[in-house]
């Protein structure tokens, strides 16, 4: 049951876009078209997952002092093998993410998973909160993506939305779109979050209970 | 100290297997890359020559640094293609690809990379910004754009990119008048 819990959290309870707000770089840069979300968000899945099992083969072995530079070296690597790998078979996407895969080094989500999951347990769980933490990125990645994309060029996937008609609005596909929708997105989930949460129920039960209080007064 | 030689120990083990899974995977996927690469080339290429019978980039010419790609039908050159840029622009090289008849008339241009401002400058690309090259030639065409008295057309709110595009095919048209004796190995050239 463990393994359903570490990989289904990634994805809502603590999702590392919306929630931990971790890897904003790629985020907010790559996310101008749903297939780049889609793109980006499985490459970082891939690196996450490997990563996160090799790290944790590896926990026993690595003295504490320099665990960070040997988890740093292990991303690097896979990082490149997906650079080398995506330049030789999906070259398409391999502009359309240009700069941005390399750049998976340094997305904090990565080196996160590894230093506080991946390090302390064992490979079974460190997979499913590489796979969980990946979905929940790709996803976040992916409904940035639509939300731009849509609004600013009329189409999802590629796929023409409104017809000819429609005036796309320019600014959601320039930088600050990436951040009015992060805003928004970010709110949306937790506000939700606040609302499925057990403390907002008990101020709902309070409350109710004041009316009802009340109520009985009158 | 031992201590130290413990860290570096680890450290260096960790690299090297990391140095020799990286080679083997370079190794593995170069034939594939390197593949793209002249698929890439090959389709940009197609994209601004005319109909030719050979393989323009293993006849290709290097002449001061510039790479000439000329396109032959019956053993006979119909259209060179070089490959220009411009650093002028918005953000970021600007690199087009130009192809010529002989005489240095465009047959047509393509941009290969531009990282202008998606809407805006990043227009460059579209086929009416990109027709407008064809036909052109040093004599013929003033080469600026429209706003400094030349002759092509400009993107409303994005003057920058369409002057990079326009003075990079302009450099690139004189040097390859410049280079042009050499290509054709100094014989005379029918105009």
């Amino acid at each position: 049951m463990s393994f359903n819990k570490e990989l289904i959290k990634g994805i809502w309870k603590e999702n590392p876009v919306f929630i931990l707000v971790l890897g904003m770089c790629p985020t907010l840069a790559v996310t101008t078209s749903a297939l780049n979300g889609v793109g980006m968000g499985i490459a970082t899945t891939f690196v996450l997952i490997c990563s996160n099992i090799v790290v944790s083969i590896i926990r026993s072995y690595v003295p504490d002092r320099v665990r960070i530079p040997v988890f740093i070296v292990v991303i690097a690597s896979f990082v490149t093998v997906v650079d080398l790998t995506m330049s030789g078979y999906f070259r398409g996407l391999y502009h359309a993410l240009g700069l941005f895969i390399p750049l998976i080094v340094v997305n904090c989500i990565i080196l996160g998973r590894a230093e506080a999951f991946a390090s302390k347990k064992s490979i079974v769980l460190s997979i499913a909160d590489g796979a969980g933490m990946g979905a929940g990125f790709t996803l976040a990645l992916v409904m940035l993506g639509s939300i731009r994309e849509l609004l600013g060029n009329g189409s999802i996937f590629g796929f023409s939305v409104f017809g000819g008609g429609f005036e796309p609005v320019l600014v959601m596909i320039l930088p600050p779109g990436a951040f009015l929708t992060l805003g928004i997105l970010t709110g949306v989930f937790s506000a939700v979050e606040k609302y499925r949460s057990k403390e907002w129920r008990k101020y709902v039960i309070q409350d109710l209970g004041k009316a009802t209080v009340v109520r009985e007064r009158i | 100290m031992k201590e130290v030689i413990r860290l570096t120990a680890v450290l260096t083990v960790v690299c090297v297997l990391a140095g020799f899974a990286l080679s083997y995977v370079s190794e593995a996927t170069e034939e594939a890359r390197a593949y793209q690469d002249r698929l890439e080339l090959l389709s940009s290429l197609n994209m601004v020559l005319p109909e030719h019978d050979n393989e323009p980039d293993s006849d290709a010419m290097q002449i001061g640094g510039i790479t000439y790609y000329p396109s032959k039908k019956d053993g006979e050159i119909n259209g060179i293609a070089f490959i220009t840029s411009s650093d002028k622009g918005y953000s970021g090289l600007i690199r087009v690809i130009v192809g010529v008849k002989p005489d240095g008339e465009i047959i047509s241009i393509g941009i290969l990379e531009q990282k202008e401002t998606p809407g805006l400058g990043s227009k460059i690309t579209e086929d009416w910004f990109v027709d407008q090259y064809k036909g052109k030639s040093l004599e013929n065409a003033r080469w600026a754009v429209k706003k400094d008295n030349g002759d092509f057309e400009q993107i409303s709110g994005a003057t920058i990119s369409p002057r990079a595009v326009t003075s990079a095919i302009q450099k690139g048209l004189e040097t390859y008048q410049k280079d042009r004796q050499e290509i054709f190995g100094g014989g005379d050239v029918v105009q």
